[in-house]
């Protein structure tokens, strides 16, 4: 089956559960927010949640922010 | 001198409270645009922060193999995170980004929320922000907002329950520094809950001011890391807002426009 991860589509083997996609990605250790076409599966439910052709998966984490900001370049103030 | 204990005390005494938690630092950071993890480490310790700012983002982004993750940089066990809404310019997607927080920090409700209107000034979209607030503060999120520099809207966003409010003082990662002072003053007089300067601080001074202008803390990312010495910033930026603070706990003397002599006038022998 297909489905959308991260915005890229995959071919997956079905059946396939969250946590076994997490395993896929490397990421079975890490502390991730996974979402299903726009809905939060709680990280309790990644073992037995089965993902259905087309579902459309957001995999997210915590990483270095402050406030929205872009490179610098040309964006001098004299 | 005998003021030091008492000024130890005081100091150590006066605690910043956000939604019902007290914060020995007053300045905040982000995490982001450091060179390295070990130096988003070095920074951050040395501005002696507790609530520190992260983005919410695809695994896929951002991330070198190689490196270790920012929970175990910045452990949540020893830093208060507050995942902030940045790059988002709808409440929508501001309202998504919260929801993924609180499920990856474990049901974690503090966050900083920033809805943008402009790609070029990155100033806040005020209506997309009440939005988002609105629906944040029903679901039970504990809501840090991001504003303008308006003292109408800024009063709006703690009446509506945000639990602190964060005006700019010039556009995000400028470092122009405290554009407006008076609209800050206003919105300081008028405040119910904790006013933080967030965006434009450029160096240390900055940060002074807006402590001595009595705000209640600064939020900082770009200022310390775009430095030429990150840690060394982040060490002048702890001493600047605790120094801020401290003039401001402390009275300012009045402007005079004419000099005023310190030493006595009598007894000369000239």
């Amino acid at each position: 089956m297909k489905i959308i991860l991260n915005g890229q589509e995959r071919s997956v083997e079905a059946p396939l559960t969250i946590a076994g996609l997490l395993q896929g990605m490397g990421l079975g250790e890490r502390r991730v927010a996974v979402e299903v076409n726009r809905e939060i599966i709680p990280r309790s439910q990644h073992g037995a949640y089965e993902l259905k052709d087309n579902d459309r998966v957001e995999v997210v984490f915590a990483i270095g922010g402050g406030g929205m900001s872009r490179g610098t370049g040309g964006n001098t103030w004299q | 001198m005998a003021v030091t204990a008492e000024t130890i005390r005081s100091t150590s005494s006066d605690p910043l409270i956000i939604a019902g938690t007290a914060y020995a630092s007053r300045l905040l950071v982000g995490t982001g645009k450091y060179k390295d993890m070990n130096e988003t480490r070095r920074a951050i310790e040395a501005s002696g922060a507790q609530i520190v700012t992260v983005a919410i983002r695809r695994t896929n982004i951002g991330q070198n193999p190689n490196e270790p993750s920012l929970l175990e940089v910045l452990p949540p066990s020893q830093y208060t995170y507050l995942p902030n809404t940045a790059g988002c310019y709808n409440a929508e997607d501001a309202v998504r980004t919260c929801r993924l927080a609180r499920e990856l920090l474990d049901g974690h409700a503090l966050v900083k929320l920033e809805v943008l209107g402009s790609e070029k000034t990155l100033y806040p979209d005020i209506p997309q922000t009440l939005k988002a607030a609105e629906i944040l503060i029903k679901d039970g999120f504990k809501v840090m907002v991001y504003t303008n520099d308006d003292p109408v809207v800024a009063k709006r966003f703690a009446d509506m329950g945000c639990v602190a409010v964060m005006p700019l003082a010039a556009p995000i990662g400028s470092g122009l520094g405290i554009r407006n002072p008076y609209n800050i003053r206003f919105i300081v007089e008028e405040a119910t809950v904790p006013i933080l300067v967030d965006a434009g601080v450029g160096t240390a001074s900055d940060a002074a001011v807006a402590m001595e202008l009595g705000c209640d803390g600064v939020l900082m990312n770009t200022a310390i890391a775009a430095a030429q010495n990150p840690v060394l910033m982040a060490q002048a930026m702890r001493k600047a807002v605790q120094a801020g603070r401290e003039a401001y706990l402390a009275g300012r003397m009045p402007r005079k426009q004419y000099g005023t002599p310190s030493s006595p006038l009598g007894g000369t022998f000239f």
